[in-house]
């Protein structure tokens, strides 16, 4: 008993050395948010007007949703490397099926499920396969794109509807429809990771995989799941990127698939998994959205916002090292 | 001497050539530690992962309570009543407490938790088995000494009417005065009734919490006795070669295969 209390003595102490270091750790995302917020809204009179908050928070909604997505699968300690892919193969099917005459509502959820699909496929080749999340993903990266080209013929289709263009436009008091999803989205997957069974495994399985197969949990259903979430929020993803764009391109949306895991990292969530966390990776999202968009109305040459997106990143890396 | 709970007859398991354990009988009985000992690669964590669950037998009969059962899962084994405390992967650091006690059987309703529940129940099993370094419930178990972790292994391997439980080598990484906690829980659970089955290398443990000595020796179960009739170095020798005077089995000849 002496024991335990002074090993708990010693952490304490230990705690108190690191409080500084540790503290800047954890709020890494939130800190690095307002100084932005500060620095911007000092360099810039119109970085802090509503409309360009409101466009700020319109333009993270996709991020948002991606980055919750990955979330769950690097809470497993896997990797979705082709969530960006499966949201503009999400697209394409979303788009020829409208342009082919298709009630949008219905493009839309079948866009849902075909990317939900190739989640699928993710999930059961790194299930089943037991071929490592990186490679299969990575495959994954290519095959949709591939899909999405070939189905589209490498040229966009116009989407030119109400409702989408309702909910690119519309709003609910000051909070445009896009926030309004990725917050339903954030307050999902939130409750869904901390406060169900099926939370605690996908953390178990990222934690300790063995440990959670002995105690019954069958990992390789939580890792399918994982990315079928994954790529189901690539599809809702898919929805808001058309009724934004008014188009289904068949582009590789690289800067979404970094800055998703980019988003995921500033949030503190450990890319070797176990560790999950939703709110971290949101104001992660909200952060890249902060610099790009900061950066654009100083007028700095949109050149430099993937090298400034890099060192935020890696800095964030960096101290996260300091986590307690 | 109470009723076996648990008996096995002849197992028999193989991983592809390797022919791992022959014929294995081995009894379990309420009320009792029956220390389980034997050298590295004797087959003891197998025979501990067949009872589990974890790894299919190739032939033999499981008893439990007197009735014939056939163990497919770890599922199966938990529903019995068979916990098993494993040295490596006991627990998920990442997670707290009260989520490793109730991993893979979480309470609620429609798979939202019910935190206070589980917080409840926790508590309540920590303190039925007088464990009080453990502060808070909501601890990581990242944070935890290898005592306390030991000791949280074990709660949550009681937590569900266990009527059986296979400890793992509990006491291999953990000092003396953690030690001596584990061996005193080792031994609680023992007086309140469930079968014990203790892994262990070290014959000082054995011999201070263990009712029966059960001694594998090259896949074979060499002996099975009271520890009142065995010495230190019988046993020692048991575990060696396999047999030691009149005790053990009778042809090295075919151990030694």
């Amino acid at each position: 008993m002496a024991e335990a209390v002074a090993v708990g003595a010693d952490r304490e102490s230990l705690g108190g050395r690191l409080r500084d270091i540790g503290f800047w750790a954890d709020w890494a995302a939130v800190i690095g948010l307002v100084a932005l917020v500060i620095v911007f809204g000092l360099a810039s009179p119109s970085f802090l007007t509503l409309g360009n908050i409101q466009a700020m928070l319109v333009s993270a909604a996709i991020l948002i949703v991606l980055a919750v997505g990955q979330t769950f699968v690097i809470a497993t300690s896997g990797i979705d490397l082709s969530i960006a892919s499966i949201m503009t193969f999400g697209a394409v099917v979303l788009g020829l099926l409208y342009a082919a005459g298709w009630p949008i509502l219905l493009a839309c959820l079948v866009g849902v499920v075909a990317a939900g699909l190739a989640g699928v496929i993710n999930g059961t080749l790194v299930a089943k396969g037991r071929i490592p999340d990186f490679v299969v993903t990575l495959g994954m990266f290519s095959a949709a794109s591939g899909a999405a080209l070939i189905l589209s013929d490498g040229k966009p289709t116009q989407v030119v509807d109400g409702f989408l263009l309702a909910l690119a436009s519309g709003s609910v008091g000051p909070f445009g429809y896009f926030i309004v999803v990725a917050a339903v989205v954030v307050v999902v997957a939130h409750v869904a990771l901390f406060h169900t069974r099926f939370g605690v495994h996908v953390l178990a399985t990222g934690g300790n995989a063995e440990g959670a197969r002995a105690m019954g949990i069958r990992t390789g259903r939580v890792r399918l799941a994982v990315y079928l979430i994954s790529g189901v929020l690539a599809g809702v993803g898919a929805i808001l990127l058309v009724s934004r764009v008014g188009a289904a391109e068949p582009a590789i949306n690289t800067t979404y698939l970094l800055n998703a895991i980019a988003a995921v990292v500033l949030g503190g969530v450990s890319l070797q998994g176990g560790r999950g966390n939703i709110l971290g990776p949101v104001v992660g999202a909200l952060l890249l959205t902060a610099l790009t968009n900061g950066l654009t109305l100083l007028g700095i040459s949109q050149y430099y916002q993937p090298l400034a997106v890099g060192v935020v990143v890696v800095m964030a890396a960096l101290l996260m090292r300091y986590q307690r | 001497m109470s009723e076996p709970i648990l008996e096995l007859r002849g197992i028999n398991k193989s991983f592809g050539a390797v022919h791992v354990l022959h014929d294995v009988d081995f009894t379990v009985r309420a009320g009792e530690v029956t220390a389980l000992v034997g050298d590295n690669g004797a087959g003891k964590s197998t025979l501990v992962k067949c009872i589990a669950g974890i790894h299919p037998t190739d032939s033999g009969e499981v008893l439990f309570d007197g009735r014939q059962v056939s163990i497919h899962g770890p599922k199966d084994a938990a529903d019995l009543g068979i916990e098993v405390v494993y040295q490596d992967l006991a627990l998920c650091d990442n997670l707290d407490i009260v989520q490793n006690m109730f991993l893979g059987r979480e309470r609620g309703k429609a798979g939202v938790l019910d935190e206070a529940d589980m917080e409840q129940a926790a508590r309540r099993t920590l303190a039925s088995l007088s464990v009080r370094t453990v502060k808070s419930v909501r601890t990581p178990v990242a944070a935890l000494s290898g005592g306390q972790r030991q000791t949280v292994a074990i709660a949550k391997a009681v937590l569900w009417d266990s009527k059986v439980v296979l400890l793992d080598e509990p006491t291999a990484a953990l000092g003396v005065a953690q030690t001596r906690q584990v061996l005193d829980l080792v031994r609680r659970l023992a007086e309140q009734g469930l079968g014990v089955v203790l892994i262990s290398h070290n014959m000082n443990d054995v011999f201070e919490v263990a009712d029966r000595i059960a001694c594998l020796y090259l896949g074979r179960m060499a002996a099975e006795l009271p520890t009142k009739d065995v010495s230190h170095s019988q046993v020692v020798e048991l575990i060696t070669a396999g047999r030691s005077g009149d005790l053990g089995i009778a042809r090295p000849d075919m151990a030694a295969v």
